[in-house]
């Protein structure tokens, strides 16, 4: 991580995003505030743009499916925009960042919602008890089950930030992170050109900012 | 396992951290930014501002204060200090603000906890309380612990936290400014009592204190300001500490 520069923070504010091609296409659709995710990418110099309709799609090379909130509210936004059939047909590297990786899923017990299905798990609740306080806040290690660029320079065992109430079961054929909260959950899921982090990224220090470049180059 | 958290706070005035700071390598200690990430280097895991500001102007000034810690800072950080209304909380959300922290407002309007968790959910909103005891009870206070209310203590996190309350920041102004340690007797019992997280604030001196409150009550957080800010504790040795001792941290 670079020293802040003083000098430096009125051009970041004002850097428009790329949206030229090459870089992240953030896809918009109303689920949550994207300003962390964006300052973090200016922060690494990664270029980003954002996706509002289908056209969008071909102007960069990988996507983003950002995401807080109710997973049902979040899938009705998502099928209103019109751009589910776009997205179930991506090729390209696809992140979806914890409610956005809920998406990805075939169900949610929050509100009995059916997802997009692209991976072939379910998003369960935690069981509330005193030693697992729900929402599960905070930070957690996190596991790499399987190999994968995007944990590329990331320690097993490293500490990302949660918050959530509901979770990724376990599964052996899609988990790639692992983690512990009164049971094991994915804390990342993989399929082809798709992942999910259930964690935040941008909000868990370097290791955090590490997954974001590593993104940027799958 | 969850990592016990390890919070500076800082207050800040009209854009600038008011209290004293005694980091030798900042080139602006009343930088806001500036301090914050230098605790984040250090190891902080989440950053508090309560911002005091007392113009006209303030809303706006809070939310300049949160889009440039959004754009520098990349752990979670909570913004606590006059917010009154869901325009205020809103504001800060989209300035990047983690959660917002709410105290005098949530007392005087309880419901207003209710609107802030349906609006924004739960995981956005923490309870401030700042606590003294009088006689045997433990009395919410309002004013940075000058005007004590009608409310006990407990009772009102209960409540705070059946409105919608993602987490409790607890502050004993009985302990706060006496380095002599947190309150381990009220904490424990909040913490027994509620199914949130639970921020232990107020008395921190040394590190033992650190150990103490995570070892006694099993609070989910410990934040402090001064013994932060005048470099009296270092967060890498804290946490060194806090491992020896079998507690969950992040290092």
């Amino acid at each position: 991580m670079k020293t802040p520069d003083q000098n430096n923070k009125k051009s970041l504010a004002e850097a428009p995003p790329s949206g030229s091609g090459g870089g992240i296409g953030i896809i918009l659709y109303g689920a949550g505030n994207i300003f962390s995710l964006t300052a973090a990418l200016e922060r690494l110099g990664i270029p980003y743009g954002f996706i509002n309709s289908e056209e969008d799609f071909d102007k960069y090379d990988r996507y983003i499916i950002p995401g807080v909130g109710h997973a049902g509210a979040a899938m009705n936004k998502l099928k209103a925009t019109g751009l589910v059939p776009a997205i179930k047909a991506l090729k390209k590297p696809t992140l979806g960042i914890c409610v956005g990786m809920q998406l990805l899923t075939s169900y949610s017990e929050e509100g009995d919602s059916n997802l997009l299905d692209i991976i072939p798990v379910k998003t369960l609740r935690f069981a509330d008890s005193a030693e697992h306080k729900v929402p599960h806040t905070g930070w957690n290690r996190v596991y790499p089950e399987k190999e994968n660029p995007l944990f590329e320079n990331i320690p097993s065992g490293s500490h990302f930030y949660f918050v959530h109430s509901y979770f990724i079961e376990y599964d052996k054929a899609y988990t790639l992170l692992a983690a512990d909260y009164g049971n094991q959950f994915s804390a990342s899921i993989w399929l082809d050109n798709f992942y999910g982090v259930q964690f935040h990224p941008e909000k868990s220090g370097e290791f955090g900012e590490t997954l974001l470049t590593n993104f940027s180059k799958i | 396992m969850l990592a016990k958290r390890i919070i500076p706070c800082l207050d800040v005035k009209d854009g600038r951290t008011v209290k004293g700071v005694n980091f030798v390598d900042l080139r602006d200690a009343g930088d806001p930014v500036e301090l914050a990430w230098n605790y984040s280097n250090q190891g902080a895991d989440e950053l508090v501002f309560l911002d005091i500001t007392a113009t006209v102007e303030r809303r706006k000034t809070m939310v300049e204060l949160v889009k440039a810690v959004a754009r520098q800072i990349n752990i979670p950080f909570t913004i606590g200090g006059g917010i009154n209304e869901i325009a205020d909380a809103d504001a800060l959300l989209i300035a990047g603000a983690d959660k917002i922290s709410i105290n005098s407002a949530a007392v005087r309007n309880p419901k207003l906890i209710d609107e802030l968790a349906a609006a924004f959910g739960v995981q956005f909103v923490v309870i401030a309380v700042d606590t003294r005891s009088i006689g045997d009870k433990n009395v919410v206070h309002l004013n940075g612990g000058r005007l004590p209310t009608e409310r006990q203590t407990l009772e009102w996190i209960l409540e705070a936290e059946s409105r919608g309350a993602g987490e409790i920041l607890l502050t004993s102004m009985d302990h706060d400014g006496t380095k002599g340690g947190f309150d381990n007797g009220l904490l424990k019992i909040v913490n027994d009592a509620v199914h949130i997280p639970v921020i232990a604030s107020g008395g921190a001196g040394k590190v033992e204190h650190f150990v103490d409150v995570f070892e006694k009550t099993n609070v989910d957080a410990a934040l402090a300001a001064s013994v932060f800010h005048y470099g009296e504790i270092l967060i890498p040795d804290l946490k060194r500490t806090l491992q020896g001792n079998k507690i969950e941290v992040r290092i």
